[in-house]
């Protein structure tokens, strides 16, 4: 794991460098290459060829995403173009673009500018949730650094390229994280999920052209461009190219970020995270956030990338790895998750609207041992009518599910014990 | 008119990006951060200032979590009670709490000085379990049930 491309150059305090220091660590190379040496396509091409993968939790190749943004803008004829960064990290487990944008503005905005230098965006607006502020404060301060430099702005090193780049601060809302309703929210709308297609490389901020891509996408783009495609696959054990900021929480000794190969597996963060707390054994791990399924001791070894999750019948989502030792109550960790859920749905559609806070209640009740005949049946009933494979406006639904979903599979006789007003696990 | 110049003047500065609507939000931040708060007053005197309708900045000030609509204490307290907060003892911290300052979730102590509301997750779970504290929403963490001060400080 010698190299870590996303966080190496981050201070152990996590305070931000200046554009001065970053600089000297090496900051702000792969720019002038980008805008000296290529063209927006062969950017494009190249970022396609390192298996970049949307690290926002869809996975979806992030070279692929631009390829069909300058398909979708060619189409729209001439005008503003926009490029959009979530920060909006709201997914229960998740806190490793909070480091990012705290730790190494510079690195997202090298990033997010070369992004945008590819997809022929002439604005950059980076969104950060309201609970970020320190990051938003050194997204803001460092923008104002690069812009000073000429390294945004207009004719940016000669090149003709003008990019201007702000920040816009959210107010709080996991659903602004949504793709569309992120979109909703810069523009000043009620921060809605939105009718696709038209999809926003078509039709999206202010009806142009948008993409919208992840903080940590963008943060590993400068080290692809400045290293080439063939390094960056290299850093990973798998298919998907480069290394995965992955989080460790819940029972384990040492929470902690943890950027290490792509493809690495779960029993090998736990134990860099110093195992599990207090000597105790494996219960249940959720790879990727509050919205994957749960695995067991037999799925340590999966190599926790997006492919292989899948086959696992979970997902890497954000790479938040979320344990359970065997005192931990799966029903208790679920009854969570459907709180933020029902708490966060945005109530644009009725499956949700009125579904979670049912689940989050019934979940409520059999944790507390006053579950009544017939609970269980109606929990799987949520799932099959609102879960994965159901039907509600956005994927928060189905998100809020997947837990349940896997829980009721794997987990079944602890749900039934509840019934019974035991807790086979719990604490209590 | 309760809205001083200056906030009024950052607002229409904030519509300059994308027009009063993308403003809105901007505004009621701005609102909130000279005020504490939200009132209806203040709420019509930001939209008569942009040139939107009081429901239109409304339908946002009722959707964000963070604009409060109601009188906030003086440091505001979000404790996160999400799962990996809960896995490493986040109820019994929120009991604590809870009992400190006798209030619950989306409650005031009677004195002004604390309002205590419920998030998830705050991007803190290496730190579980965590809370944002105050105007700068500084993260503290881990939070033991003993060590409250480093939350709300000399509170009785």
């Amino acid at each position: 794991m010698s190299e870590l491309p996303l966080t190496g150059r981050a201070r152990a305090d996590r305070s931000p460098h200046s554009l001065a220091e970053w600089q000297r660590f090496g900051g702000y190379q792969a720019l002038p290459q980008a805008l000296q040496r290529h063209s927006p396509a062969a950017i494009v091409a190249m970022v396609e060829a390192a298996g970049l993968r949307g690290r926002g939790g869809a996975g979806f190749l992030a070279g692929t995403k631009w390829r069909l943004m300058r398909e979708g803008a060619a189409k729209s004829g001439p005008g503003a173009r926009y490029l959009c960064v979530n920060g909006d990290e709201t997914e229960p487990g998740s806190f490793k673009d909070r480091l990012l944008m705290e730790a190494l503005p510079h690195q997202l905005i090298e990033g997010a500018a070369i992004a945008a230098y590819a997809v022929g965006a002439t604005e950059v607006i980076i969104l950060v949730r309201d609970e970020y502020r320190a990051g938003a404060a050194a997204l803001t301060r460092a923008i104002a650094e690069a812009e000073a430099a000429g390294l945004l702005g207009r004719d940016i090193l000669g090149s003709g390229f003008d990019l201007t780049m702000r920040v816009h601060a959210s107010a709080g809302r996991y659903i602004v994280g949504e793709e569309s309703a992120l979109i909703a929210a810069i523009e000043g709308e009620r921060p809605v999920p939105r009718h696709r297609p038209p999809y926003p490389a078509v039709s999206g901020l202010w009806g142009r052209p948008t993409t919208v891509n992840n903080v940590e996408t963008l943060s590993a783009v400068p080290s692809i461009i400045e290293h080439g495609a063939d390094w960056y696959l290299g850093l990973s054990r798998t298919e998907e190219g480069g290394t995965k900021l992955y989080g460790v929480s819940g029972c384990v000794a040492r929470p902690q970020l943890i950027e290490a190969p792509m493809g690495t597996s779960a029993r090998e963060l736990i134990e860099l995270a110093g195992g599990i707390r207090d000597g105790r054994a494996l219960l249940a791990f959720q790879p990727g956030g509050g919205a994957t399924g749960f695995l067991e001791a037999a799925e340590l070894d999966v190599p926790m990338d997006f492919a292989h999750l899948k086959q696992a019948g979970s997902s890497l989502g954000t790479g938040a790895l979320i344990v359970l030792d065997d005192r931990a109550c799966p029903v208790a960790a679920i009854g969570r998750h459907a709180r933020f859920y029902a708490r966060e749905s945005c109530g644009l559609c009725t499956p949700c609207r009125d579904g979670l806070p049912w689940v989050s209640k019934l979940l409520d009740a059999l944790e507390a041992g006053q579950g009544q005949r017939g609970d269980i049946e109606l929990l799987q009933m949520h799932v099959d009518l609102a879960g994965p494979s159901g039907r509600s406006f956005c994927d928060l639904m189905a998100g809020a599910m997947t837990p349940l979903k896997s829980g009721l599979q794997r987990f079944g006789e602890i749900f039934a014990a509840h019934l019974e007003g035991a807790c086979p696990v719990g604490r209590a | 008119m309760t809205l001083s110049p200056a906030t009024k003047s950052a607002i229409v500065e904030a519509a300059a990006h994308g027009g009063p609507k993308a403003a809105m939000l901007d505004a009621l931040k701005l609102v909130q951060q000279a005020e504490g708060w939200v009132s209806d007053a203040d709420l019509a005197e930001a939209a008569a200032t942009l040139g939107v309708t009081p429901a239109e900045i409304d339908s946002l000030a009722t959707f964000y979590s963070q604009i409060f609509r109601q009188p906030v204490g003086e440091t505001v307290i979000l404790l996160c009670d999400g799962l990996s907060c809960y896995l490493c003892g986040g109820d019994a911290v929120r009991d604590a709490v809870m009992q400190k300052l006798g209030i619950g979730f989306g409650e005031t102590t009677p004195d002004g000085k604390f309002t205590l509301i419920n998030i998830c997750c705050i991007g803190g779970c290496d730190r579980a379990p965590a809370a944002l504290v105050g105007p700068d929403r500084k993260l503290v963490g881990p939070l033991t049930p003993d060590d409250l001060a480093a939350l709300i400080g000399g509170a009785p």
